[in-house]
């Protein structure tokens, strides 16, 4: 059995990447919003979401205990070596992929965050209870953007629609549990997401009715993030956010 | 001809009272009487100033991406927003005058309206972030300073909000330009670089010299402007030499020395060519720039579309 660190180290870099890779995607639409100030919403949701990334990211570099910091972490790793879900990475898209990105994730991560504020972890308790009042908003936001395109014009129902579709495959990761989600677990540290899907599934179900969308048919979902499989996606996007880092290996920012 | 004097006359005393409330300092309202001259000043310089904002987001957003760290990434992001933020209170206070937002960004798309000259310039590296930050934050908030005191009270409420947080960001830019100057060879090199090209656009940034501002007669009379642009100039040429020096950055103007007698650094000339050939939309990336406004605008039409569908659906099912 892996060190109690090693694991938590584990747990909370998962969760630092699950922010800072979505934070980066919501970044892209700055200055490319349908009007300003859904432009600022996005954005707002993105610094949100880089807060959180660097509240776990820090606690991650203090449980590995080798002096190195949250910014060595966020850009000092290989495509191999993120474990953010499938899901955070998916492109941007038009608006409704956005939306029904946000939708999946922010359901999910209002789950989450109610069950890891509990966590024996009191780190972990700590930073999830900061990050549940941020995702209710963030879940407000989704979901009524889900509505209004869902029930606007055919256009945007039609876009909502064929968003939620193409996005489901990857929303079976969510749900998935494995050695060290259970080792912590069995140490009231780690949340039991299996025990989420239930939930998480009667509410997108709920919104989507408001919509007047349909719950996409089943399909064969996506895995492999938590090994650090990910998309053709995620290389261009550290591309993009290492450029610096990496072509500067000596300097300080 | 009585006719015509009823019609004349309270117009003129009205213009005289107006006059006489500006120069006594007070502030006009959206539902005071003004002369239509005021009114269309006003319009124009604020819906600039607006799409100045939101226009000025995207040479920022640029390097978003690729911000070097996460403490740069939030800093950047949230300065981005509320350069955001002071487009839209702009907005609103020009919507006081009469005109809608819609027009404005139309006025904006088809070339009608101008916006700030310096963001047809390209940001190359991430020291232009820090340059855009210090440099032309730092000349907008000389020239906005100078405005809060402007006669139109939207206009001069939006403008004190603005300077607050513009200070912030003129020294956050600042902080970039003085670690990258305390950095590797290479970071100071990105600084002096993106220094060489941002100083003259800089000091564009104020316009004409005085004989030449177009604009400028009524709006002084008027209280609209406090300041002529060459005396804003010089205020930001004065302050910003000297940081540029504590930092060891050079500026880029070998005529530029301390005139002991008039208490103020002499300067090079402005090359008024460039500043004339990029108002007239051939700056590097003027064409850019609209273009970048107008495809997320149409982008976004279909979801505006949305919103309004909605909204009139939901207010059918309430009445």
């Amino acid at each position: 059995m892996a060190d109690l660190n090693e694991l938590k180290y584990t747990y909370s870099l998962r969760l630092g990447d699950d922010a800072w890779i979505l934070s980066h995607r919501l970044s892209e639409w700055c200055s490319n919003g349908p009007f300003l100030e859904e432009d600022l919403a996005l954005t707002n949701l993105a610094l949100d979401l880089i807060g959180r990334a660097q509240g776990f990211y820090k606690y991650a570099a203090e449980l590995e205990g080798k002096g190195k910091t949250e910014d060595d972490l966020a850009y000092r790793r290989n495509e191999r070596q993120y474990f953010n879900h499938l899901l955070v990475e998916m492109p941007n898209g038009n608006f409704a992929d956005t939306i029904a990105r946000q939708l999946y994730v922010s359901v999910f991560e209002y789950y989450f965050f109610n069950e890891l504020k509990n966590s024996s972890d009191e780190t972990f308790a700590a930073l999830a209870a900061k990050t549940l009042k941020e995702v209710k908003y963030h879940m407000a936001h989704a979901v009524d953007w889900t509505i209004r395109l869902g029930d606007g014009t055919e256009e945007s129902h039609w876009k909502m629609q064929r968003a939620l579709d193409s996005l489901w495959m990857y929303t079976g990761e969510l749900f998935e549990m494995d050695e060290v989600d259970n080792e912590l677990l069995q140490q009231c540290i780690a949340v039991d997401v299996i025990a989420l899907k239930a939930k998480w599934q009667e509410h997108i179900e709920r919104v989507l009715k408001q919509a007047t969308l349909k719950q996409a048919e089943d399909a064969y979902m996506q895995t492999g993030s938590r090994k650090g499989i990910h998309t053709e996606h995620l290389g261009h996007m550290l591309g993009d956010m290492q450029y610096l880092q990496r072509a500067y290996p000596d300097a300080k920012w | 001809m009585d006719h015509q004097n009823t019609v004349v006359r309270p117009n003129e005393e009205r213009l005289s009272k107006f006059e006489e409330h500006v120069g006594e300092g007070k502030a006009v309202e959206p539902r005071d009487w003004m002369p239509e001259e005021y009114r269309s000043h006003l319009v124009r310089q604020m819906s600039q100033h607006a799409h100045s904002e939101v226009i000025g987001m995207q040479p920022e957003g640029n390097w978003i991406t690729r911000a070097p760290s996460i403490r740069a990434k939030q800093i950047l992001l949230a300065k981005i927003q509320d350069e955001g933020g002071h487009g839209l209170y702009l907005y609103s206070a020009a919507e006081t005058l009469g005109i809608s937002r819609v027009e404005m960004i139309e006025q904006l798309q088809t070339g009608k309206a101008k916006y700030s000259n310096i963001f047809n310039y390209p940001s190359l590296t991430w020291a232009d972030i820090g340059a855009i930050g210090w440099l032309v934050d730092g000349a907008a908030i000389v020239n906005q300073v100078s405005l809060q005191r402007t006669s139109y009270g939207p206009y001069s409420r939006a403008m004190v909000r603005i300077c607050k947080e513009e200070s912030f960001h003129q020294r956050q830019g600042y902080e970039i330009m003085a670690n990258m100057m305390n950095g590797t060879a290479d970071q100071k090199e990105m600084a002096q670089d993106a220094m060489n090209r941002w100083w003259w656009p800089s000091l564009m940034m104020f316009g004409p010299h005085d004989g030449e501002s177009p604009h400028s007669a009524n709006a002084f009379k008027w209280k609209i402007k406090r300041h002529s642009n060459d005396e804003l100039r010089q205020k930001f040429i004065d302050k910003t030499v000297q940081q540029a020096e504590v930092i060891g950055l050079t500026i880029p103007d070998p005529d530029l020395k301390w005139n002991e007698e008039k208490g103020h650094y002499d300067h090079g000339e402005i090359d008024w060519d460039e500043f004339y050939r990029v108002i007239r939309g051939n700056g590097p990336l003027n064409k850019q720039r609209i273009a970048h406004h107008v495809k997320a605008h149409e982008e976004g039409a279909w979801v505006r579309e949305a919103a309004e569908a909605y909204k009139t659906k939901q207010a059918q099912k309430y009445n």
